[in-house]
C-alpha cells in the first residue's frame, strides 16, 4: 500500500519536470502555454494525490485527526489550483495575441484573419 | 445562492479539525456567504436567487464528466505533451471554431475543459453573436476547418447537458 | 522510511522552479516570462502540499490555498496590464 504513494510521487515529479523542460524547449509563447499548463497541473494533481494517500494511511495507523484534516485542506488546495491554472492560461494567451505576440511556425491563424476582415486593430 | 452554499461548505471545511464545529464557527461561516452572495449580486445585477446552481442532477452530471471524460482526456493530453517536448514534432495553428453553447457558465466551462486536453488552449472567445465562438490553438493542425468532434470530443456534449 | 522520498520529490520540485527562473529572465517577450511566473506559482504550489507532509504542519497547506489565490489574481492583473487595459 505504500508503493501507492511512491508511484504517484514518482509520476508527479516527472511530469513536473517536464512542463519544466517545455518551457525551454518550445518555440513561441502559445506552445509554451501547453506544455507548462498541462504538465505542472496534471504532476501537481499527481503529488498532492501522493500526500492524501500516505496521510490517509498515517491516519488508519495512527488514529489522529491531523492527518484527515491534512486531505481535506490538500484537496481543497488541489480544486483552487485545478480552475485557477486554465482561466490564467487562458488569459495569458488572449493577453499576447492581442498585444501582438504572433504565433511562430503557424500554419493557419483564424483570429488574427477575423481581426483583420473585420478592420479592427490586425494583432 | 450557489456561491453562498459553496462559500459556507468551503469554509467550514477549512475550519473543521477531526472533531465537531463550533457553533461561533459556524455563524461566520453564514456570514462570510452572505458577504460573498452579496459582492457576487452587486458586480452583476443580473443575478437572481435562484436554486438552479444547486439542483442535484446537475452536480452528479458534473461529477461525472469529472471523473471518466475529463480524466481520460487529461491523461491522454499529458501523454500527448510529454512525446511532443520529447520529440519536438509539432504544428501549430489557430483555428476557429463554433461551439452553439449558449450561457457564460457553459462557455466557460467549456474553455477550461479544452485547456487541459489534448493538444489544444482557448485563446479568444467571440461571445457577441447569438453562440460563443472558440479561437483555439491547437498544436498539431490537421484540418484547417476542423469540426469541434476532432477537436474536443465530447466536451461539447458534456458542458451542455451540465450548464446549459 | 518513505519520508525520504517525499523530501527528495520535494528538492526535485524546487530545482524546477528555480530552473524556470531561467526563462522567466531570458523570456523574448513579456508574455513568456508571465508563462514562466505563473508555472513557478504552480511549482511552490506543489512545493508547499510537499512540505506539508514532511514537517507535518498542516498550516502550510493553509498558506498554499491563500498563495494559490493570489497567484491567480496576480497572473489575471498582469495579463490585462500586458493586454493594455490598466
Amino acid at each position: 500500500m505504500e508503493k501507492a504513494a511512491l508511484i504517484l510521487l514518482t509520476i508527479g515529479v516527472l511530469f513536473n519536470f517536464l512542463g519544466t523542460v517545455a518551457l525551454y524547449r518550445f518555440p513561441d509563447v502559445y506552445t509554451r502555454l501547453h506544455g507548462t499548463t498541462k504538465c505542472t497541473t496534471f504532476g501537481s494533481i499527481f503529488t498532492s494525490a501522493a500526500v492524501v494517500v500516505y496521510a490517509l494511511q498515517m491516519y488508519l495507523r495512527t488514529g489522529e485527526g491531523r492527518f484527515t484534516t491534512l486531505s481535506v485542506h490538500v484537496v481543497l488546495a488541489i480544486l483552487a489550483l485545478l480552475i485557477s491554472n486554465p482561466t490564467g492560461a487562458h488569459a495569458i494567451a488572449r493577453a499576447a495575441h492581442r498585444s501582438g505576440v504572433l504565433p511562430k511556425y503557424a500554419v493557419v491563424d483564424r483570429l488574427a484573419e477575423d481581426h483583420r476582415k473585420k478592420g479592427g486593430v490586425s494583432a | 445562492m450557489v456561491i453562498f452554499v459553496l462559500s459556507v461548505a468551503a469554509y467550514l471545511l477549512l475550519a473543521w479539525s477531526g472533531g465537531g464545529i463550533d457553533p461561533i464557527e459556524a455563524g461566520i461561516a453564514v456570514a462570510l456567504g452572505g458577504v460573498m452572495a452579496g459582492l457576487a449580486r452587486a458586480w452583476n445585477p443580473g443575478r437572481s436567487w435562484t436554486l438552479a446552481g444547486l439542483n442535484p442532477l446537475r452536480w452528479v452530471k458534473f461529477i461525472l464528466f469529472l471523473a471518466f471524460p475529463f480524466l481520460w482526456g487529461m491523461t491522454k493530453a499529458n501523454v500527448d505533451v510529454a512525446y511532443r517536448v520529447i520529440t519536438g514534432k509539432i504544428r501549430p495553428g489557430i483555428v476557429r471554431i463554433d461551439s452553439g453553447l449558449k450561457g457564460s457558465l457553459a462557455q466557460a466551462m467549456l474553455a477550461n475543459s479544452i485547456t487541459l486536453t489534448p493538444g489544444t488552449l482557448t485563446v479568444d472567445v467571440d461571445d457577441s453573436g447569438e453562440t460563443g465562438v472558440y479561437y483555439i490553438h491547437w498544436i498539431n493542425v490537421t484540418d484547417e476547418d476542423p469540426s469541434e468532434e476532432s477537436v474536443y470530443g465530447s466536451f461539447g456534449r458534456w458542458a451542455r447537458r451540465v450548464a446549459g | 522510511m518513505i519520508i525520504s522520498y517525499f523530501a527528495w520529490a520535494a528538492a526535485v520540485t524546487g530545482f524546477c522552479a528555480l530552473a524556470m527562473v531561467g526563462r522567466l529572465i531570458a523570456g523574448p517577450t513579456v508574455p513568456d516570462r508571465v508563462v514562466a511566473l505563473d508555472s513557478i506559482n504552480t511549482m511552490v504550489i506543489a512545493l508547499m502540499i510537499i512540505l506539508s507532509l514532511v514537517y507535518d504542519s498542516v498550516i502550510m497547506v493553509d498558506v498554499a490555498i491563500v498563495y494559490a489565490a493570489l497567484s491567480f489574481v496576480g497572473t489575471m492583473f498582469i495579463a490585462r496590464h500586458v493586454e493594455g487595459g490598466v
